[in-house]
Order: C-alpha cells, then sequence, then structure tokens
C-alpha cells in the first residue's frame, strides 16, 4: 500500500487477493477469529512477522509440520505478546530490517492474563501491532468466562444455574485501558464492517509505534450460534451496541461508523444460547447498561433509545456491578 | 587488557559488553541490579551499541528475549530468586526453540522464611529446563565464564541458553581485582552470532508452532543429545579461552589435589573457596584430603566425577539448597554416578538463606566425610543453632 493512497477512501476491493493466512487451517466453519486473520494477513502482506500467543488460532493457524501462515511465525505461551513483539521488533531493529511486528492475541491473553505485557508494551511505545482477536470467552480451553465475556452470558464457568445465571459482571473495558497508555493508534473492528475495517488496518499498518486493534470475533461454539450466522451477528453487535467502532490517535477520539438507530439488545441476544437462559431483568440490566454506553459514545448524535438514560452527566460508563451505572 | 576491582555483578555486565550483547531486557532484583544499572551506563555512555528493555516482569524479560534471539540478535540477560521463578515458564521456552540465550543468575533464597541472602535454591530447581548451568567460585571466573558462555551456548552443536550462576552478596556485591580483556581479544575469541534458524520475512520460518504427539517426543530427543554434545564443547571452550586468556577452569569440574586424595568434598560456588582452604590446612597436616570443584550442574559430568573420583573411600557433597526430600539436589546427582562404586557418600548441607559459611564448619565438614562408612548415606547440616528436634 503505498502512502500516496488515502486510507480514509479504501474499501473492500483494495484488500490484495495473495493470502498469507492460507486456507487448510484448522478452524470452526463461521470462525470470526479465521475472517479476521485471512484479512487481516491479506492487507499485512509478506513483510510481516507474526507472534500468537496460546489461543484458538495458535491451534488451528500453525501445527508441526504444517502452518497456515505463509509469513515468519512465532509462538511460545499465554501471557507475553507484548513482550515476545517487543523483542522481535528489538532483533529487527538491530538488524536493521523494517517489518511489521504483529502479535495476534485473544480476549483472554490480552484482558486477563496478557495485560501486564501489554500495559508494559504500550507503555514503552513498542513499535508493534497487537491485534486483539475477541470472541468474549477462553475458547480454546472450551468456552471459560473471560474479563471480555459479555453481561449474562452463559460460559463453562458461568453456567446457567438454577440460583445463578451466566456472568454477573459486565465486560472490562480494555479499550479505555490502552487508550491512557496514549498508543500512537487505537481502533475497534467488526469482520461485518469491511471496508471500516479495511481502512483500520491500513492505517495501522502505515503507522509507527504502539498500535492496538480490537476484533469482535464471533465463535460457534462458544456463542452458540449458527456458523450461517457469523457476520449476521458482527453487524448487529454494532447495531444493538454491543459492539462500537471507533479510532483514536492524536489525542482524538473518533467514531467511524454510528447506526441509524439502536436496535434493542433482544435482536443480538435471541440468535445466540450463551444468552438464552437470561431473564428479564437481566435483559433489562444489560439493555440499561448499554443505553448508557450508546449515550456516552454518540454523545449529541443520540436519538431516541430503547430505554432511558436517567443521567446526564457520568464520568465512567460503569464500575463492573450491574446495577451500577445504568 | 585492564585490570579493575570490582564486584562480580559489574564483572558480569563488563563480561556481556566485550561479548557485543546487543538485546538486553531487563529487570531490577537484589542482588543481581548492579549488572543492569552498569549495562545501562555503559549504554547510555555510548560504550555499549545495545538495547536494554527495560521491561515489566521478569516473565517479560525471559519472553522478550526468547523475541530477540528468534529475531536472529545476541541476546543477555540477568535475574535472581524470585524473579528467576517468574521466569520460570519461559525458562523451558528458551531451550526446546534452541535459542542461545546467555543470563546472570545471582543466586539468592526462593520463597518464604526468605531474605535477599545466598542460596543455590532458585537455580537449583532450574536444571531440569534444558539450560546450561555454571556456577562460578570468584569474580575473574564470572566474567570470564559469561564469555565463554556465548562460545558455548551459540556453537551449532550445542545452541543452548546458559545460564551462569553466581553466589548473591559474597561474589555479586564483593569486590576482587578483576582482569577485563580488550575489547578485540573478546571479539577475537568469540565470533558473531550465527543463528541456526531466526524470524526472517526473507526466508519464513515456523517456529515453535504446537507440535503434536508424533513429533514432540523426538524434539525433546534432540534437546537431550544437545545437552550431551555441550558435554564436549564445555571442555573445548575452556581449552581455546585457556589459550586466548591464559585462565583454565577445567571445563565441567576441576579437581583439587585429587591425585592421592583418601577423601574429598564436592562443592560449587563460593564454598569450594573455603574448602580449598581447608584441604590446604589438611594437607599440612599430613591427611590426604582433596576437592572436586563441579562447575556445571547441567550438563552434569557423570564421567568425569567417576574419573576424579576414582580411588575415594569417601567423598561428600556440599549443598547450599535442600530438596526438601532430606537430601540436597547436587548429592541427588552424585549419588546417581558413584551410587555403585562402593565410596562412602555423604551430604553436607549448609550455608542456607544467607547463613556464613565458616572455615570452622568446613573443617567439620572435611572431619565429617573423614570419619564417614561406605553403606548408608549420611547427611549432616552444617552451622544449625540451637537444639533441633
Amino acid at each position: 500500500m503505498s502512502e500516496a493512497r488515502d486510507v480514509s477512501k479504501l474499501t473492500l476491493r483494495d484488500v490484495p487477493n495473495k493470502d498469507y493466512f492460507l486456507w487448510g487451517h484448522g478452524a470452526c466453519p463461521g470462525c470470526g477469529v479465521a475472517i479476521a486473520v485471512k484479512n487481516i494477513m491479506r492487507i499485512l502482506g509478506p513483510e510481516t512477522i507474526v507472534y500468537v500467543p496460546a489461543s484458538c488460532l495458535v491451534v488451528f493457524g500453525a501445527q508441526y509440520p504444517y502452518s497456515s501462515f505463509d509469513v515468519p511465525y512465532l509462538y511460545s505461551a499465554f501471557e507475553n505478546t507484548g513482550a515476545v513483539a517487543t523483542g522481535i521488533r528489538a532483533a529487527m531493529r538491530r538488524r536493521g530490517r523494517d517489518p511489521i511486528v504483529v502479535g495476534m492475541a485473544g480476549d483472554g491473553g490480552t484482558f486477563d492474563i496478557g495485560l501486564q505485557a501489554l500495559s508494559g508494551a504500550a507503555d514503552r511505545g513498542e513499535d508493534i501491532l497487537y491485534v486483539c482477536l475477541d470472541n468474549e470467552a477462553y475458547m480454546n480451553t472450551g468456552i471459560q468466562m473471560s474479563g471480555a465475556t459479555p453481561f449474562g452470558a452463559w460460559t463453562t464457568t458461568s453456567p446457567a444455574g438454577r440460583k445463578v445465571k451466566g456472568k454477573r459482571r459486565f465486560k472490562k473495558d480494555v479499550d479505555h485501558i490502552v487508550a491512557a497508555h496514549d498508543p500512537a493508534y487505537l481502533a475497534t473492528l467488526s469482520i461485518a464492517h469491511f471496508n471500516d475495517f479495511v481502512r483500520k488496518v491500513e492505517r495501522a499498518k502505515s503507522m509507527t509505534g504502539f498500535r492496538f486493534l480490537h476484533v469482535l470475533t464471533p465463535c460457534v461454539p462458544g456463542w452458540r450460534s449458527e456458523s450461517a450466522r457469523t457476520m449476521e451477528i458482527a453487524k448487529l453487535a454494532v447495531e444493538t451496541g454491543m459492539w462500537t467502532l471507533f479510532e483514536s490517535h492524536d489525542n482524538e477520539s473518533r467514531v467511524t461508523y454510528k447506526p441509524s438507530a439502536m436496535l434493542p439488545v433482544t435482536d443480538y441476544l435471541k440468535l445466540q444460547g450463551r444468552f438464552a437462559h437470561m431473564t428479564v431483568e437481566d435483559v433489562n440490566s444489560l439493555q440499561r447498561w448499554l443505553c448508557t454506553k450508546w449515550w456516552l459514545h454518540y454523545k449529541d448524535q443520540v436519538e431516541a433509545l430503547p430505554c432511558r438514560v436517567y443521567e446526564t452527566e457520568r464520568p465512567v460508563a460503569h464500575d463492573g456491578d450491574p446495577l451500577h451505572g445504568v | 587488557m585492564v585490570t579493575k576491582v570490582i564486584s562480580a555483578d559489574h564483572a558480569v555486565a563488563w563480561a556481556a559488553r566485550l561479548a557485543r550483547a546487543e538485546v538486553i531486557p531487563a529487570f531490577p532484583i537484589t542482588p543481581q541490579t548492579l549488572i543492569m544499572e552498569l549495562l545501562s551506563e555503559f549504554i547510555n555512555d555510548g560504550e555499549l551499541d545495545a538495547e536494554l528493555i527495560a521491561a515489566e516482569s521478569e516473565h517479560s524479560v525471559m519472553s522478550i528475549a526468547v523475541g530477540a534471539s528468534a529475531g536472529g540478535v545476541r541476546t543477555f540477560t540477568a535475574s535472581s530468586s524470585q524473579g528467576l521463578a517468574l521466569m520460570h515458564e519461559m525458562l523451558y521456552v528458551a531451550p526446546q526453540v534452541r535459542l542461545p540465550v546467555v543470563m546472570a543468575n545471582v543466586n539468592r533464597s526462593l520463597g518464604a522464611a526468605s531474605g535477599i541472602w545466598l542460596e543455590h535454591n532458585d537455580s537449583m530447581p532450574e536444571r531440569e529446563s534444558g539450560w546450561l548451568q555454571c556456577y562460578v567460585e570468584d569474580n575473574q571466573e564470572a566474567l570470564d565464564m559469561v564469555l565463554q558462555a556465548f562460545r558455548i551456548a551459540e556453537d551449532q552443536r550445542v545452541m543452548l541458553p546458559v545460564m551462569v550462576c553466581l553466589d548473591g552478596f559474597v561474589l555479586s556485591h564483593t569486590v576482587e581485582r578483576v582482569e577485563i580483556p580488550g575489547q578485540e581479544e573478546a571479539d577475537s575469541f568469540l565470533p558473531r552470532f550465527r543463528p541456526l534458524n531466526r524470524l526472517d520475512t526473507e526466508d519464513p520460518r515456523v517456529i515453535n508452532p504446537i507440535v503434536p504427539p508424533e513429533y514432540a517426543m523426538e524434539m525433546r530427543y534432540q534437546l537431550d543429545r544437545a545437552m550431551d554434545a555441550s558435554r564436549a564443547v564445555v571442555g573445548e571452550v575452556d581449552e581455546l579461552f585457556g589459550r586466548a586468556f591464559g585462565r583454565r577452569y577445567g571445563g565441567l569440574l576441576e579437581p583439587y589435589l585429587m591425585e592421592d586424595a583418601e577423601y574429598a568434598l564436592l562443592s560449587l560456588g563460593t564454598a569450594t573457596t573455603t574448602a580449598r582452604a581447608v584441604v590446604d590446612e589438611l594437607r599440612s597436616q599430613g591427611s590426604r584430603a582433596g576437592l572436586i570443584k563441579l562447575r556445571f550442574m547441567r550438563p552434569f559430568p557423570e564421567n568425569e566425577l567417576r574419573e576424579a573420583a576414582r580411588g575415594l573411600r569417601a567423598l561428600g557433597v556440599f549443598d547450599r539448597s535442600i530438596a526438601m526430600n532430606g537430601l540436597g539436589p547436587v548429592f541427588t546427582e552424585v549419588r546417581g554416578a558413584l551410587g555403585s562404586t562402593g565410596i562412602a557418600l555423604s551430604d553436607h548441607i549448609g550455608g542456607l538463606g544467607g547463613r556464613d559459611l565458616t572455615l570452622q564448619e568446613m573443617r567439620d565438614v572435611y572431619a565429617s566425610i573423614g570419619s564417614s562408612a561406605a553403606g548408608q548415606a549420611t547427611v549432616r547440616w552444617h552451622g544449625l543453632r540451637g537444639e533441633q528436634g
């Protein structure tokens, strides 16, 4: 991609056809991670070195003696994406080489166990691209709850029991944690919003410094959804406010896509078995939380919401307690 | 060559400088910190062209080291105690990925009932990780072995990481006269790093993907064979070093007055210096005492030990660590090597948690070995205070 191109006008048509994450990998049909990685690698191209920590991707992306990555690739452990990528980048600097060094971690490897190394790398302003492939639970180990799991969702460690039904805390706001490190670039991506996706990956690719791309990647077995509806679910996540699309650089945050109106969260929940057990009260809690988030995020563009937002001045979206912040 | 009166930590930093280490991830921990401080000064004064990366934890230090070494550049770091323990997970990655990282570990006690003082129970548990492990006796040896460690680690027959262990405070913070080789001398001893496999977009390789059972066992075998191959390389490098700098250390172990010895102690680290003084004393009294300085815990020199111990009636082992099964870790290895020889074996545990090891205690150690009989191995703790259950 030449520097001269206006990144903001790129579309899916501008993505090169050559794959560097090849067919034959072992992902489930409809896997959001595979879709994201395939397209990210097409855009990043051959001058890329990939680090993948423990995750689904490390299992389905390369197993000796096979690999779907057609670029240099390294794996070592779970919690160290920011650190290993730091080391690779340092080696490349010493060798006078300038590939893109990308770490692609899951939500557990980013929000939870990898947060320290992520913070270290962001704080040092390492010249690396960090991609968080967020499928909202530890899917590789069999669908356990993570900091990224949304309120109410079933996982194997937040089961829909007779007494407690699903996760009791809201999704951790990792983007604001990363933003607090003043990264060169930070953006949220949806695999169903192609042009926005392409522009953000291209922008991250064209920049230096610490760049963070956060992609929502629906997971068919983990979300208990149909493989053919991955894109529909990814789209509805944005239309209901369960996911927002923005980017941030040079101390400025910008909404890159705003749905014309907020759809009720039930449109999103009903396509996923992980939410099937939710009580009306829990759905309402989630909806109220989303309305507040929506209001905070889209500010003066907010139209009539599916629920009322009671306060007009609120510094922080939530404190993790489902009954607060709504 | 210049001579300076410096601590072992500073000697280690000088060695990393002379080795032209390119990437140095670091996190502070006493008593290692002096190493990183001096390296930082070298870099900021423009005397060393390297990147010191101030990581946010030792786990990240070793992760950065893995990334940098896989990236194809010479990588050095140092740690100690809790820091080494925090690296534990990543310590197992470097050997299997065949990354010749060199690390100084300044020995310090680990865990509760802890302080910042000398004990070998931080590095001993890592002897199964695939790192070569060397223990040094003085500041000069600390410098020399870090230089040698790069040459050993980067030998294409080895390609394994090396941990140079030095006793906390007794060496790390104690100044001694140290000969510092000139840069040209160091360069001619230590060739440029030529990695076997590296991350390179011009020659893309997948390094360390998930390995299924059909292949993983062979990789373990290759790792074990590389460790075995390092035995010869350690000796060769010692000889090369001797030719270049006039100092030889004997390779995996160094016998002292063992030719006609009737009884001897095997020790490692600075306890060896105390033992040598006692051996000299005993010899002057006509007693045929000897000493085996164990220099490498990995690879463990079984054959060399059997050779050195030939003709002994009794051999004691000094363990500055306890394996919590009644014995020290070094003794367990020695018994494995010599158990069938009929030599009376005894384990001597002392100097734990930074407790001073005195000449008198070492005399007691030798007296105990001298009076030990073949058969059941005996264990004695030296320097315990008060009545113990």
